[in-house]
């Protein structure tokens, strides 16, 4: 029976959408945190401290809270209503940076932080400072920040609270394999949704797998 | 990392502009509606024959209707009568109209507790449960059933919200949930018949009580008011109404059956 | 032309304690200068003073003209390199310096022929040899030929080998022009590089004088108690 669903092209539909959205969310979300990140772990201003602390306890958003944030601006009854995005994989975007932001700014700022303490007196020596200073030490440890990067991406790829609200679990449109399993689950259908919970976590495993080589292939090159 | 960006902007833009590119009305239904599988089956055919997408987005009658009133939805198709005709009243929707009926049963485990299995009167039934205190599973949770549930406590006069004890398990959730919850905790629960037929954990579960007329389920269909919400696609959500209603729709309802069993039953008109 | 650097009343503070007490001194044009002490004298926080890491607790640090950043380079006891191949490492710094375009490549190979690193430069510098890696902290601090360079104890950390190759290099650029001040605890480094000797006790000038008069006969009990080698650890 379990066969009869892994031939069925509507999963690999519903994987390749899981995919899509999932890692959009990632790469938009790294393009704003990690310099975001690395901003905050190189400048010194009042108030950096209480701003590290809500930017970690961030990490710990509820996905279920933020879709109904975003839910609410993107509704037509909403500021951002005109916009029509809600019920639509662009929505789920939406949503899924929002939530991963925190969590790739946070981690990204403790690891610039701590690479800081080497390279902070060359840098200013050489004259370099402030957000050349920042994205350089970025940059230069940006093996490391991988991880970030997949801490981001196994949250995004994990959760179903925000992407059943803002895009509704639409059959064929927005359904996802979370909300997917979700569904089967209601449904009673325990054996498909334990099956389709496997396919999603050997999917997520093989994409951390190529991570990690491309990683390594990488590193030998450039020391 | 560059080409990688660039690979995923593509898949981005792919995956949304051929989402966009679709006519598309959206209509909020239940879940009960979209898990008995109804909506996999019908809308194929009005896709084919007019071109225009029908997005389901499935939530609870109440949350359905809530999506009417803020605009998000262009249809909306559920079971309350008294509730869709407070939100036509209210300006939210143009016209009710009835597109079909289906019922609900009382499933409850096979040691039967409060002895009403085999029942025809639900009313009865519903006395004697809460007179057994026996375990039982609600929705609670605003939906069209959970709104029947309270209506039958009402009419074979228990107070539910009074004499609701530990017997009485409100889970929040939708019909399958729910069941789920029932079948683990061997308790009745009324359920429509839909969502029965295609629930594949039953354990112990068996139908108790089915056939009063009270537990007849009329679903209706509104169109949202495109004077309070101007970017409704009017047009459109009028061709899925007048195409539910329409002889082919009716034989369309009709036609779906789970295990040779007849689900909903069209009566638009009537 | 920066110099003379002049340093008066020059106080740094840390933690409670005066780790540089009252230094005044100026730095000519000329002849290299060696800042030398035992190990928590504040030879590296009074190099970091001059450069403008720090920021004195009291007293003045004044160059001669406004200083651009790029007429005064500092190498460190331990050099630290970008993740990118020497040449790139070099490059960087041309360009921090505000430099740009063709001619920033040949410039860079060029100092890395210098210092006798020019077959290594497509080599990741994070795998050089910690010889290797001080010769390219070299050659990226003289790529910008500044008037001063500033070495903090910059064979610390390496072999007698590696040692020497980087006193030739330096030796180079005193040669060049190129104004020295570096700071060692190594008498026989300071015999051989210096002209003039700084002499930093406990965070104060103790004494300062010409290689040739210091080294025979330090004036000062406390560096004549270093040279006989029986200062301990300040």
């Amino acid at each position: 029976m379990l066969e009869g669903v892994f031939a069925d092209p509507r999963l690999w539909q519903i994987v390749a959408l899981s995919l899509a959205v999932s890692l959009s969310a990632v790469a938009l979300a790294t393009l704003i945190a990690m310099p975001l990140g690395a901003a905050i772990a190189v400048a010194r201003f009042p108030g950096r401290q209480a701003l590290i602390v809500v930017l970690n306890a961030l990490m710990g958003l509820p996905p279920v809270v933020v879709g109904l944030f975003i839910y609410l601006l993107l509704s037509r009854a909403g500021p951002l209503g005109e916009l029509g995005l809600l019920f639509t994989p662009a929505a789920m975007v939406i949503a899924q940076t929002v939530l991963v932001l925190p969590i790739i700014a946070a981690l990204t700022r403790q690891s610039v932080e701590d690479a800081w303490q080497e390279y902070r007196e060359q840098l200013r020596s050489l004259g370099v400072d402030g957000w050349r200073a920042a994205l350089t030490v970025l940059w230069d440890i940006r093996f490391s920040l991988l991880t970030a990067v997949l801490a981001g991406l196994g949250r995004a790829s994990a959760e179903v609270g925000a992407v059943m609200i803002v895009g509704g679990n639409i059959d064929g449109v927005t359904r996802v394999m979370t909300t997917t399993i979700a569904l089967e689950t209601s449904k009673g259908d325990l054996p498909l949704a334990l099956g389709l919970g496997m396919v999603l976590i050997a999917v997520v495993l093989a994409l951390n797998a190529a991570a990690h080589l491309v990683k390594e292939a990488a590193q030998r090159r450039h020391g | 990392m560059g080409m990688i960006r660039a690979f995923l902007a593509a898949l981005l833009c792919v995956s949304f502009a051929a989402n966009a590119q679709q006519r598309f009305i959206t209509v909020a239904s239940t879940t009960s509606t979209e898990q008995s599988g109804l909506f996999k089956h019908l809308l194929p055919a009005f896709e084919s024959k007019t071109g225009i997408q029908v997005r389901v987005v499935a939530l609870g009658t109440g949350q359905a209707l809530d999506m009417g009133r803020r605009g998000d939805a262009d249809v909306v198709f559920v079971h309350a009568r008294p509730l869709e005709e407070k939100f036509v009243a209210d300006g939210y929707g143009v016209q009710r109209q009835g597109v079909m009926y289906n019922d609900f049963i009382l499933v409850g485990p096979k040691s039967d507790p409060a002895k009403v299995a085999g029942s025809k009167e639900i009313l009865e039934a519903f006395t004697k449960i809460r007179s057994a205190r026996a375990p039982f599973a609600s929705r609670g949770d605003k939906s069209g059933t959970h709104f029947a549930e309270v209506e039958l406590w009402k009419a074979a006069g228990v107070d539910i919200a009074r004499d609701k004890g530990p017997w009485y398990r409100e889970t929040g959730s939708g019909m399958g949930p729910t069941l789920n919850t029932a079948s683990g905790m061997n308790a009745y629960a009324l359920t429509d018949r839909g969502t029965w037929l295609s629930f594949k954990n039953r354990g112990e579960l068996v139908v108790a009580v089915e056939g009063d007329r009270r537990l007849f389920n009329q679903y209706g269909v509104i169109l949202v008011n495109p004077a309070k919400h101007p970017h409704v696609k009017k047009e459109m959500g009028r061709a899925f109404i007048d195409w539910l209603l329409s002889r082919e729709g009716q034989d369309a309802i009709a036609a779906y059956k789970i295990g040779g069993e007849q689900l909903f039953f069209p009566n638009a008109g009537e | 032309m920066i110099l003379p650097l002049r340093v008066a009343g020059l106080s740094f503070a840390a933690g409670g304690r005066a780790i540089i007490d009252r230094v005044s001194i100026d730095i000519e044009a000329g002849p290299s200068t060696i800042i030398l002490g035992a190990n928590g004298a504040g030879k590296s926080v009074l190099m970091r003073l001059m450069h403008g890491l720090l920021q004195p607790t009291a007293g003045r640090v004044e160059w001669s003209a406004p200083a651009v950043r790029r007429q005064q380079a500092m190498v460190f006891q331990r050099p630290v390199m970008l993740r990118r191949s020497a040449l790139a490492n070099v490059i960087y710094a041309l360009e921090a310096a505000g430099l740009r375009g063709t001619g920033t490549e040949r410039a860079a190979m060029q100092a890395l022929d210098e210092v006798g690193l020019a077959h290594v430069a497509q080599r990741p510098a994070r795998v050089l040899s910690g010889g290797e890696q001080q010769r390219l902290a070299l050659a990226r601090a003289w790529a910008l030929h500044p008037e001063v360079l500033f070495l903090d104890e910059p064979t610390a950390n390496l072999d007698p080998g590696a040692t020497r190759e980087i006193e030739t290099v330096i030796k180079a650029f005193d040669a060049a022009g190129t104004k020295i001040v570096m700071s060692t605890h190594s008498l026989g480094q300071a015999r051989r590089l210096g002209d003039e000797v700084i002499f930093l006790h406990q965070g104060r000038v103790a004494e300062r004088a010409p290689v040739e008069r210091f080294f025979p006969q330090p004036a000062s009990a406390e560096a004549a108690a270093f040279v006989k080698g029986e200062l301990p650890w300040a």
